[in-house]
């Protein structure tokens, strides 16, 4: 795990407030926690100065009171380093990336549909992947999302009631 | 010249599958590409997390019909991880053997597809027959000509007889020898070469930029596979090569998946020589320890990847899954720029686009169960107001065509 330790060093070297925030889960495999600040400084130098050239995913979760993000960036020798940041939920903010990415747009924009995130600076577009009348302030993957509530507020049920 | 605005789908002339492309034409040839994705979104990731872990590995497999085993082994082997479960060898050579058949299948299907897309119907007819017989062989095998359920938390869930590889080696002799037809086919034949040859450019740089995966990003250049940089299951005991083309085209794009045909060929006997003897299964606990896992999967069209969470139950805290077409559909834009719309289909069947995959994701059945259904005439209103908020009106044109019908 060689590549791995000086990965874990050179990040650590750059960003002094990261020494004790990366884990090497696994060969292959580094989990590291970005306060939001400082997040697009990290991102920007992974992927330019350590060749970590390919974003495959953004995951985001509901973990409560935050708004949790990863970003999965890959590199040519198989190691993925998951960068994690969070927000909170009652004003879950980030700044896109798509200035170093431009392929990770849909992700954002899934973020913003699925976990209601706010992505500051993403370019105009169509929404993704939620139907264009569905309600606001609905966001199914957060935790107290059910199904239920839905019912009776989508417009296209209205129409086909009234028509 | 005035620029004209046709939309192409939700209900596509050329897949199976809706999504709507808005383009923008400055006559014959295209300016701009406007996408609109998610109508096949199911809610599949929010799913999972009210499902157990066997629960939501035969759902996941359900994400994509054509790369099922991709999904529910990427799925799967995040859950082993997180579990620390070591399977036992054959298990894994069996996984890889049903991962590299799936590629035949998926592979000389969208060889069919492209045929399909071009005028050229009978290579449809050829490549779909020969794709036959690894259908066959996946029902003989698993009991499933798709959605195979081969997977299990700890392995897999039947074993193979002898006879029944060496079927395996018969079948795959068969279609190597088609495959070497369809390369000349392909390569030589004036008509195809033409018609694919300039279609659907993406420079190197733009597939490095957009993060174009799979096949399609190979094809411009992009040296990469999971299996090998990443190597997963047995592919870290198998030799292959991984087929780079720099012809940055729908042409190359064809070489690409012809020629890794070639190389699955010789994977799938090197899995059946090598294939070790033992059990198939290891005893998997119910709960899932918390922990949190990234795996990666090279599926026929590129690289699946799964995110998985565990909270020490046996439901998932979380499940994240990002199939290849997401990551492609990005290049597509940039691969019609100034290509004429009769190009259109091709180009974007060229990516081998899976849009089910890419929604991954709500019938509209109401809580109390009850379905709902929309009248014929509600949808067409709803139909022309949606269109004319993407700036689109077919008022004009339909008060032409009944002026000549009177």
């Amino acid at each position: 795990m060689a590549n791995e330790e000086t990965i874990k060093t050179e990040l650590s070297r750059k960003f002094s407030f990261l020494a004790d925030k990366i884990v090497i889960q696994r060969v292959r495999r580094i989990f590291v926690d970005v306060p939001q600040e400082r997040f697009h400084d990290v991102c920007e130098f992974a992927a330019k100065k350590m060749e970590f050239s390919n974003l495959c995913i953004i995951t985001g979760l509901d973990d409560g009171d935050n708004l949790q993000f990863i970003y999965h960036l890959a590199r040519m020798d198989g190691i993925v380093l998951n960068l994690r940041t969070t927000a909170p939920k009652s004003n879950p903010v980030i700044k896109t990336i798509t200035d170093i990415f431009p392929g990770g747009v849909i992700y954002e924009r899934e973020l913003i549909d699925l976990l209601g995130a706010k992505v500051e600076g993403i370019p105009h577009g169509k929404r993704y992947p939620l139907p264009d009348d569905w309600p606001a302030n609905q966001f199914p993957l957060r935790k107290d999302w059910k199904p239920e509530m839905l019912e009776g507020l989508s417009g296209r049920k209205e129409e086909a009631k009234n028509g | 010249m005035a620029r004209v605005t046709i939309p192409i789908g939700p209900q596509h002339p050329a897949l199976k599958e809706p999504e709507s492309f808005i383009v923008t034409l400055n006559g014959e040839n295209i300016v701009n590409l406007d996408m609109r994705l998610g109508y096949n979104h199911r809610g599949i990731e929010k799913a999972c997390e009210q499902r157990t872990y066997v629960q939501a590995l035969y759902l996941l497999e359900r994400v994509c019909g054509i790369c099922s085993h991709s999904h529910s082994s990427c799925f799967i082997q995040a859950v082993e991880e997180i579990a620390g479960l070591q399977l036992p060898p054959r298990a894994v050579y069996i996984r890889t053997l049903i991962a590299e058949l799936e590629r035949v299948h998926s592979h000389l299907l969208w060889l069919g597809v492209a045929g399909h897309e071009i005028g050229f119907d009978t290579l449809l007819m050829y490549s779909w027959r020969d794709r036959e017989a690894i259908m066959d062989l996946f029902a003989s095998l698993t009991g499933n000509r798709v959605n195979y359920g081969m997977n299990t938390l700890g392995g897999v869930r039947r074993d193979f007889t002898k006879e029944q590889l060496t079927e395996v080696l018969k079948v795959i002799d068969i279609c190597e020898e088609r495959t070497k037809y369809y390369i000349e086919v392909c390569t030589q034949e004036p008509t195809v070469i033409n018609r694919l040859s300039g279609v659907g450019t993406l420079s190197h740089d733009d597939a490095v930029r957009l993060g174009t995966i799979g096949p399609t990003g190979r094809a411009s250049g992009v040296n990469k596979d999971v299996r090998r940089e990443d190597p997963y299951l047995a592919y870290g005991d198998l030799s292959f090569n991984v087929i780079v083309d720099n012809h940055n085209d729908v042409f190359g794009r064809a070489v690409v998946r012809l020629l890794e045909l070639m190389e699955t060929y010789k994977m799938i006997r090197q899995i059946i020589a090598k294939m070790p003897d033992g059990p198939i299964t290891v005893k998997a606990p119910r709960k899932v320890p918390a922990g949190e896992a990234f795996s990666r999967y090279e599926a026929p069209r590129g690289e699946d990847t799964h995110y998985v969470k565990g909270n020490g139950t046996d439901k998932p805290e979380r499940v994240r899954v990002r199939a290849p077409t997401l990551a492609n559909l990005q290049s597509v834009a940039k691969m019609l720029e100034n290509n004429n719309l009769a190009d259109l289909p091709i180009a974007i069947a060229a990516i081998d686009p899976c849009f089910s995959c890419t929604d991954r994701m709500i019938g509209t059945i109401s809580s109390t169960g009850a379905r709902d259904s929309i009248r014929w005439d509600n949808m067409r209103n709803y139909s022309i107001k949606w269109y004319r908020k993407q700036g689109i009106d077919f008022t004009d044109l339909n008060r032409k065509l009944a002026k000549k019908q009177e």
